[in-house]
């Protein structure tokens, strides 16, 4: 492959500093590090009133009655709203069916739904007068899984749906169903030397991200209203914000406050109506901080999962077939849950090439908390399951895990069970190769002069072995996620650039809708301009609705989008700037006349190197400024029986190897290790880049030995809402992560990029899991692990 | 009631203070400074890490009554704080930007996402240099691990802090 797959060659820009492919520095980092950058949780305005939340205790119940007065009694109480106090008849929303209502019309679906909201003047007065309102709860039977949802007597979740998914379902209390169905299964399985099946289970896991839920709404003088939030998507909120206001959407004004992270957890409103609500009702600015607590109450969660799969391969280890089950638990709303089914189905059977797939995903509704989108969406679970599955196979086949999954890896030109052809660089088996390839942590390494270091064995601090019991295990696992919105959706994001002379010197400026949550893409919008318009300086605009929509920062689609439409608007600059430059100084030179022409350093150069003019002088007192919306290559929508089409826009692949060391009398697992090789096409910033990688590396840990909501089965009740009870993993707890970056350029992208947050996060879990298997001899079919599971071995 | 204590170095007051609230609440919501963080307020998160008396703390679990006469240092005085150490000597990294040497680490290093846990990361990791100018990596872990991080993985971290080991013991 000597042209395909190398990085993208760059001719304007490239002799620029500062611009893409260099690891430049956030241009938020300083007002981070000093604490002056205002999260939203740090919002406050002259007057201003705190908003709270009154949230169910119950998880199924029809609401009798709501009693407020004694609320409302409380001194220093401004208002408390229900149901009843909504102003328009819009009085739901959501992000693809409006099935939420902002606040519980007579009766709750799951714990800690919303059911009143109060606002005061100190958090404590709010807090105390929302525990005063009376609510007669009538509690009704839950419904908490694949059973309860579907029997014959089943509680219905929602009565009366009249979403688009529901002519499709087999019954009201699934959500989405897509089937991928390719190829003879019937036939592929009588070639099949060995079949393993299996039966796995996921948990819930939480987003968990440490910036609370909070924002700060302002009434304005025209009866509109400005939002200070922090979310995924401005635009996203706005239109789902506004009509239950009853206001235009150009009278409700948003601006991104700063985001303590998102990990998906923010695509769902939270308690952006809320505020509003009580700040028009009040006249006055309120905020809403949640505290963890409610955090846990406040964001959907990613869907735990009951996975049936079976595997058939030849005894020279080539896959026959893969028949699976996705049953993901959406909780009380849909959320995401009909694009989470999408992406389940269509990349369940993960990065591999297999002729004959007989997939079906489903999504229920159930009164356990609503799920949705957390990073890796939909195809988390999946890649758990048959990366356990491919294990199992290499055992029964006695063949070893990696080459067996080099076997059967896909490459670019393979077919995807939806019949998608993967028309860019797929390095399956490279990915797997470098982890492989790696030298091992050495052995025994809490060994030291003076005994052992218990930081450094299972147990940690607890010193509860100083190696005794102690056993180490290595696995492997490779995934294989989408990038961008799928299905057909209209993907697009805009991004307005202007570039002027100030302080002497030509300045772009940046400003897009783009949620910066931490990721880096104000740095990398920042880069793009440098590369673009050949300038040293960039301002990158606060985010806001008075541009157009930059679409969701999620789906690892930012830098690709926004930062493809940022490319763009710097395109038509430079062209704009160009017609400026001829028209100014055409005659003073003949190779104005030509084309080729590129801004480098502040100057108009020849391709040749030759400067003609300075961007001071071709600028002059002049503004250029460009608008546009910008989108990916169009997809299409699975067929609803068949799940064929092209319904991706990119894929992206990650591998990991795992090293983990197992206390196996105490059920404890420290996790040595945990080394990761990933394409992403071009690394634009290659210091966040590996700072992605290793971050969603980081969470799949979690998934795989600590992270889990617990629900009680009986009362659909959340039983650990704090971070005491749902553990996240600490510096201790996560090992060493060294990252291998491939840059294999995918031809469709800007710079020849693939979005890079979410892969990591698939294959870590399953790699964490298969050197537990590895040191254990267990089977564990489900994670997270418990040290339980490892010394009964059951899970 | 009225709390008189020390926050990085200057006299403050705090009236009409509940008895109920935090120290942190008294930082953030009374006296203007919210760099450090309300990650969880359960003492579980770091984010809210503060020095009293030199001590690294969780602000949330400090009840504001109990700070009366005492020193609190926050993220918003690190830099102060380093230019006191440093009183005398050569230029440090981030001293023309008004950093502390470990702020600009976590800034070079790629320590920053986010950032809700950066502040009392700073805090806490500034606090262990103090004791341990030449730590090894479980040394680190062992003094941050009371410090959430969600974006980095921490890999990020630990290079920072390295980093501002290293810059430190090159200085001499």
């Amino acid at each position: 492959m000597p042209a395909k797959g190398m990085p993208t060659t760059l001719t304007q820009g490239s002799g620029t500093k500062g611009g893409i492919g260099e690891s430049t520095l956030r241009p938020d980092g300083a007002l981070k590090v000093t604490g002056e950058f205002a999260y939203s949780s740090d919002l406050w305005h002259e007057d201003m009133l705190w908003g709270q939340i009154l949230r169910s205790t119950v998880a199924h119940a029809e609401i009798a009655s709501i009693d407020a007065s004694e609320a409302l009694a409380v001194p220093g109480v401004y208002a408390v709203m229900t149901y009843d106090d909504l102003p328009t008849g819009v009085r739901n929303y959501g992000l693809e069916i409006r099935d939420t209502p902002v606040l519980a019309h007579g009766k709750v679906r799951h714990h800690g739904e919303p059911v009143a909201i109060v606002a005061a003047d100190h958090p404590e007065t709010a807090r105390r007068a929302a525990a005063r309102i009376r609510v007669d709860y009538r509690e009704l039977p839950v419904v908490t899984d694949e059973a309860s949802a579907l029997a014959p007597d089943a509680a219905l979740v929602h009565e009366n749906r009249d979403d688009h998914h529901i002519a499709r379902v087999p019954h009201p209390n699934i959500v989405h169903r897509q089937p991928v169905v390719r190829g003879d299964v019937a036939s592929a399985r009588e070639r099949a030397d060995v079949i393993v099946e299996g039966e796995y289970t996921f948990g819930m896991q939480d987003q968990a991200f440490l910036g609370p839920e909070s924002g700060l709404a302002v009434p304005e003088e025209d009866g509109g209203v400005h939002l200070y939030v922090a979310t995924q998507w401005l635009h996203s909120d706005l239109r789902q914000i506004a009509p239950v206001l009853g206001l235009p959407e150009d009278r409700v004004r948003m601006t991104l406050a700063g985001v303590g992270g998102a990990f998906g957890g923010r695509e769902d409103l939270s308690m952006q109506i809320h505020a509003c609500l009580l700040a028009l009702r009040t006249g006055k600015p309120v905020k809403i901080v949640y505290n963890r607590f409610e955090s846990f109450f406040g964001h959907v969660h990613r869907h735990p999962a009951k996975l049936h799969y079976e595997h058939g391969a030849t005894a020279d280890g080539r896959l026959t077939h893969v028949k699976a089950r996705i049953v993901l638990d959406g909780g009380a709303y849909a959320s995401s849950s009909p694009a989470v089914v999408g992406n389940a189905a269509s990349l369940g059977v993960g990065p591999y090439a297999v002729d004959a797939v007989d997939v079906e995903a489903v999504a229920l509704y159930t009164n356990n908390p609503p799920c949705g989108a957390m990073r890796g969406f939909g195809a988390v679970q999946a890649c758990f399951a048959y990366e356990a599955q491919m294990d199992r196979l290499a055992a029964r086949l006695g063949l070893d895990p990696v080459e067996f999954r080099q076997l059967n890896a896909m490459e670019q030109g393979t077919l995807m069970p939806t019949g998608q052809p993967v028309d860019s660089p797929a390095p399956v088996a490279e990915l797997l190769r470098r982890v492989k390839a790696r030298p091992m942590p050495p052995e025994r390494q809490w060994e030291s002069g003076e005994g052992a270091d218990v930081r450094r064995l299972p147990g940690g601090l607890s010193n509860t072995t100083h190696g005794e019991g102690v056993v180490r295990g290595v696995g492997y696992a490779v995934g294989i996620k989408n990038v961008g919105f799928s299905e057909g959706f209209d993907d697009y994001s805009t991004a307005r650039v202007r570039l002027e002379v100030a302080g002497g010197e030509p300045v772009a400026a940046v400003h897009t809708a783009m949620a910066e949550v931490g990721q880096g893409g104000v740095t990398v919008h920042a880069q793009i301009a440098r590369t673009e318009l050949g300038v040293a300086r960039v301002t990158v605009h606060p985010a806001d609705t008075r541009v157009g929509s930059a679409g969701s920062t999620s789906a690892s689609r930012q830098t690709y989008v926004t930062g493809g439409a940022v490319r763009n608007a710097c395109e038509l600059v430079r062209e704009k700037v160009l017609e400026l430059g001829r028209r100014k100084l055409g005659p003073s030179h003949p190779a104005w006349a030509g084309a080729g022409l590129l801004l480098e350093g502040g100057k108009v150069v020849t391709d040749g190197g030759e400067v003609l003019a300075d961007l001071v002088d071709v600028l002059g007192d002049e503004a250029v400024e460009a608008e546009e919306e910008w989108r990916h290559r169009p997809t299409e929508p699975f067929d609803p029986r068949t799940g064929q089409g092209d319904g991706h826009v990119q894929y992206s692949f990650a591998a990991h190897r795992a090293v983990v060391e197992v206390d196996t009398e105490l059920g404890l697992v420290k996790v040595v290790e945990l080394a990761c090789a990933q394409d992403v096409g071009k690394a634009l910033n290659p210091l966040s880049v590996t700072g992605q990688i290793q971050g969603g590396t980081a969470q799949g840990l979690g998934m795989a030995v600590m992270e889990e909501i617990v629900v009680d089965p009986r009362t659909a009740k959340v039983r650990n809402p704090s971070f005491t009870d749902y553990l996240v993993p600490t510096i201790l707890d996560t090992p060493a992560i060294p990252v291998d970056v491939l840059e294999l350029a995918d031809d469709h992208a800007p710079y020849g990029l693939r979005g890079v947050g979410e892969a990591p996060t698939l294959s870590s879990t399953p790699a964490v899991l298969a050197a537990i298997r590895d040191a254990t001899g267990l089977e564990l079919s489900r994670t997270p692990v418990r040290p339980e599971h490892l010394t009964t071995g059951t899970g | 009631m009225r709390i008189d204590f020390t926050v990085n170095g200057r006299p403050r007051e705090a009236d009409d203070v509940w008895e109920g609230e935090s120290l942190l609440y008294v930082l953030r919501e009374r006296l203007g400074l919210p760099g450090s963080k309300n990650a969880c307020e359960q003492g579980e998160c770091g984010s809210c890490t503060v020095r009293l008396d030199g001590v690294p703390v969780c602000s949330c679990l400090v009840a504001a009554g109990q700070v009366q006469g005492r020193e609190v240092v926050t993220v918003e005085g690190l830099a102060d704080l380093a230019g006191q150490r440093s009183r005398g000597a050569v230029a440090r990294p981030g001293e023309d930007t008004g950093l502390s040497p470990l702020q600009q680490a976590f800034l070079d290093a790629g320590a920053v996402q986010c950032g809700f846990c950066t502040p009392g990361l700073l805090v806490a990791a500034d606090e262990m240099l103090e004791r341990h100018p030449d730590p090894s990596d479980a040394d680190i872990r062992e003094a941050l691990s009371g410090n959430l991080c969600r974006c980095t993985g921490y890999e990020k971290i630990m290079d920072a802090v390295r980093l501002a080991a290293a810059r430190r013991a090159e200085r001499g």
